[in-house]
């Protein structure tokens, strides 16, 4: 994981031509199956992840139901295709630990005493992974439980910070993850300002540690901006449509 | 069955004394919030090991064993040892706890102290090479949880790093790829030792190495990897609550407070 | 400036609506720090001149409420009850006796030709809390199975679009098109009419307000739309 390769010029130019503080080309849309109750797909760089969501539904198995609030169950896989080495289906050690990360970064969110004894479901399928993938699906999955109309208290937006050549960086691609010295996936309701999602790996100085906070806070509004768009869009496009044909 | 459930819920009577104490700025067991409880550590206890350690924190005890084997490197790391960290949730430990295979609690555990003992480089894996490409050392570091009364997090990540500082691996021959395994021992390569610090959130105070009912009291909590430079070398938010980015920062700065005070409960590092 | 959003807003949960104390603000939002802020993805109304702001879902499942007329389908056939799907995720509980007037003790064996799985029945809840699981009876005058109609569901919020201001949208429809609407609290609807192609385009009426419910002139639109369909269908052809 060490800094083997340059990553990151004196001007701070990254290998994809970014600066420090840039997203990768970022694309949300809600309300793409037509199953589910409530859906998103989010393209951030190569990164192609669907989210689904199912709910709130009867509790199923029951004994999982709680008598006051409803039950989210989120389950994050990647694609077998999603990767350079295929990826067996079958759930991983990392997959299992971030179906729950995940899920404890949107919890926070929603107001899950609104639907006692009722689960909701949140599928997150990566179609195709390149760095960041858990904090992209977070971003999309709190636009699918927007979409099914679920009652929550702010979105939860995301995006993880890194550090290559011993600078921060904003959302890693998939060579920063993998030669940089360090991720640190963060998530936050934007609106009420509280943090739900916080990890990292690699070595930070205690400052950087604050210094990341700092340096996510315009690309985190950025990303809510598309997050609100995309729940926005369909409605507003009828508005337009029928504005126009009067 | 409900008799489990019971135990992993906490009556609001309780939450409710557990407060009022921390609005005085006291704790059930008279530490103050940003203090640890009884730290003992006894490494060697398991002989068929490489390396062990027991450790009690308060009530929580947690043994961890290591087993070192030869085996092969990952594709894409041909010229390292292999380190994988496993952690199982026994019965043994606690009410709250099935039989079964890991659980999503026992997987994040195992992962989180493998996170920061690897950024920090902890084992030194690249001298765990026997033939380049084909035979590396891979350590198992296998964490056990005996008594469930809180904070397994920092717990097994002593227990962790004590079993690995009692680590002895044999002394090998390499000679045209063939690995001859002599009697003699030599400690297993560590480049720096790694502790971690977990703050658990109740309502608007932050708690330190939390109680079972302080974890049950609690909204999330934030696990600090701290390594001998007092650099941050992991970090885990867990539970269903979220932080103001100052608790978070708040929290960090216990972690390094207390950082040294569990260095130094801990076996030294060999010498080179 | 009192109120944050312009009628007929679309809003997104966590958006800000308004502060405390200068509007009435109703509908899906909550208070934090004297402010209100939707709950949901919806809908902000405004009415200035009674200083009132209401903020409606554009989606989400259908939550039982005591006196509610909701139309059900059997999902199952119990010892002496049926289960029945009512869009919701509480499924709903039709006992033996909210089906008879009078006390009655049938065997198990025969439920099922009272009522089967698949049967579609317009019923009223009588009891939710959310402890237990929805009671619904169909022994009142018009309650029931029916036995034949189209069925078209919406989100149980764009309900009141259908129905309209004082019924004018239902009402409208049922004239021009010479069709009965069963309309259901759950955002299900029954279509019956004698004319097939009448009431599919029906059908295609309510897919157009559940699409179109939040922009405004919706009424007359419906009204063109119909009137445009039905000079097609006059025409001798046998759409639907």
């Amino acid at each position: 994981m060490k800094g083997s390769v340059q990553l990151i010029d004196e001007n701070g130019k990254r290998v994809d031509g970014r600066y420090p503080n840039e997203l990768r080309r970022l694309r949300i849309e809600a309300g793409v199956l037509k199953n589910a109750d409530g859906s998103a797909m989010i393209e951030l760089g190569n990164n192609k992840i669907i989210v689904a969501v199912y709910g709130p539904h009867e509790a199923v198995p029951k004994y999982m139901a709680e008598p006051d609030r409803a039950v989210i169950r989120c389950r994050y896989s990647m694609a077998p295709f999603s990767v350079d080495e295929r990826k067996s289906p079958s759930p991983s050690r990392r997959e299992v630990e971030l179906s729950m990360v995940i899920r404890q970064a949107l919890e926070p969110a929603v107001f899950l005493n609104e639907y006692p004894r009722t689960m909701i479901d949140v599928f997150i399928e990566v179609l195709e992974a390149d760095g960041g993938t858990r904090t992209a699906s977070i971003t999309a999955a709190a636009v699918a439980l927007a979409d099914a109309g679920i009652a929550m208290r702010d979105l939860v937006s995301a995006i993880a910070v890194g550090k290559v050549g011993g600078r921060l960086v904003v959302d890693l691609n998939g060579l920063e993850d993998q030669y940089g010295e360090g991720d640190m996936p963060i998530a936050l309701m934007p609106q009420l300002n509280y943090v739900t999602l916080f990890q990292a790996d690699g070595v930070f100085t205690p400052k950087e540690v604050e210094d990341a906070f700092r340096l996510v806070s315009e690309p985190i509004k950025k990303v809510y901006r598309e997050q609100k768009r995309a729940l926005k869009k369909k409605y507003e496009d009828v508005v337009r449509e029928v504005e126009k044909g009067e | 069955m409900s008799e489990s459930k019971s135990a992993g819920i906490l009556s609001l009577l309780r939450r409710e004394v557990i407060l009022a104490g921390l609005r005085k700025g006291e704790r059930e067991d008279g530490r103050s919030l940003t203090e640890f409880r009884d730290i003992e550590i006894q490494t060697g206890y398991v002989g068929k090991a490489e390396g062990s350690a027991l450790v009690k924190l308060g009530d929580t005890k947690v043994i961890a064993g290591v087993k070192v084997d030869i085996g092969t490197p990952f594709p894409d790391t041909p010229e390292m040892g292999v380190q994988i960290v496993n952690a199982e949730f026994i019965p043994v430990a606690s009410p709250v706890f099935e039989p079964g295979p890991p659980g999503e609690d026992a997987i994040e555990l195992a992962r989180v102290i493998d996170r920061g003992l690897r950024s920090a480089e902890a084992v030194d894996l690249s001298s765990l090479v026997l033939v380049p490409g084909s035979k590396v050392w891979t350590v198992f570091v296998d964490i056990y949880p005996l008594d469930h009364y809180g904070n397994l997090i920092d717990a097994s990540g002593l227990a962790t790093m004590a079993a690995l500082l009692d680590t002895k691996i044999p002394s090998v021959d390499v000679e045209n790829g063939e690995v001859r395994i002599s009697e003699e021992k030599k400690p297993l390569p560590i480049n720096t030792r790694v502790v971690y610090v977990t703050v658990a959130k109740i309502e608007d105070f932050l708690v330190v190495d939390p109680t079972f009912e302080e974890e049950l009291a609690a909204d999330a909590r934030v696990t600090y990897a701290v390594n001998e430079d007092l650099n941050i070398c992991g970090i885990q938010k867990g539970g269903s609550g979220a932080f103001r980015v100052k608790e978070l920062i708040d929290a960090r700065d216990m972690a390094l407070e207390i950082a040294p005070s569990l260095f130094e409960k801990l076996p030294p590092k060999h010498g080179a | 400036m009192p109120v944050y959003v312009e009628n007929r807003q679309i809003v997104v949960p966590g958006e800000l609506i308004a502060d405390k104390n200068r509007f009435r603000v109703e509908g899906k939002v909550y208070e934090r720090d004297g402010r209100y802020y939707s709950k949901v993805l919806g809908v902000a109304y405004i009415d200035q001149e009674n200083r009132r702001v209401n903020v409606l879902t554009l989606k989400g499942k259908y939550i039982p409420s005591p006196g509610d007329l909701v139309i059900g389908k059997v999902v199952e056939v119990g010892l002496t009850n049926w289960i029945v799907d009512i869009n919701s995720p509480y499924p709903a509980i039709l006992p033996l006796n909210e089906v008879f007037s009078k006390p009655t003790s049938i065997p198990r064996s025969e439920l099922s030709k009272i009522l089967d799985v698949g049967d579609i029945i317009a019923a009223k809840v009588i009891a939710f809390d959310y402890a237990r699981d929805p009671l619904i009876t169909i022994k009142e005058t018009r309650l029931g199975k029916i036995p034949q109609g189209i069925v078209v569901e919406i989100p149980p919020s764009k309900v009141p679009r259908i129905i309209g201001r004082k019924g004018s949208m239902v009402n409208m429809i049922k004239e021009l098109l010479g069709v009965e609407l069963i309309i259901g609290k759950n955002g299900r609807i029954v279509i019956v009419g004698k004319d097939r192609a009448k009431a599919e385009l029906a059908a295609l009426v309510i897919r157009k307000i559940e699409r179109e419910a939040h922009t405004s002139g919706l009424t007359d639109r419906v009204r063109e739309f119909i009137m445009e369909k039905l000079n097609e269908i006059g025409g001798g052809s046998n759409e639907g």
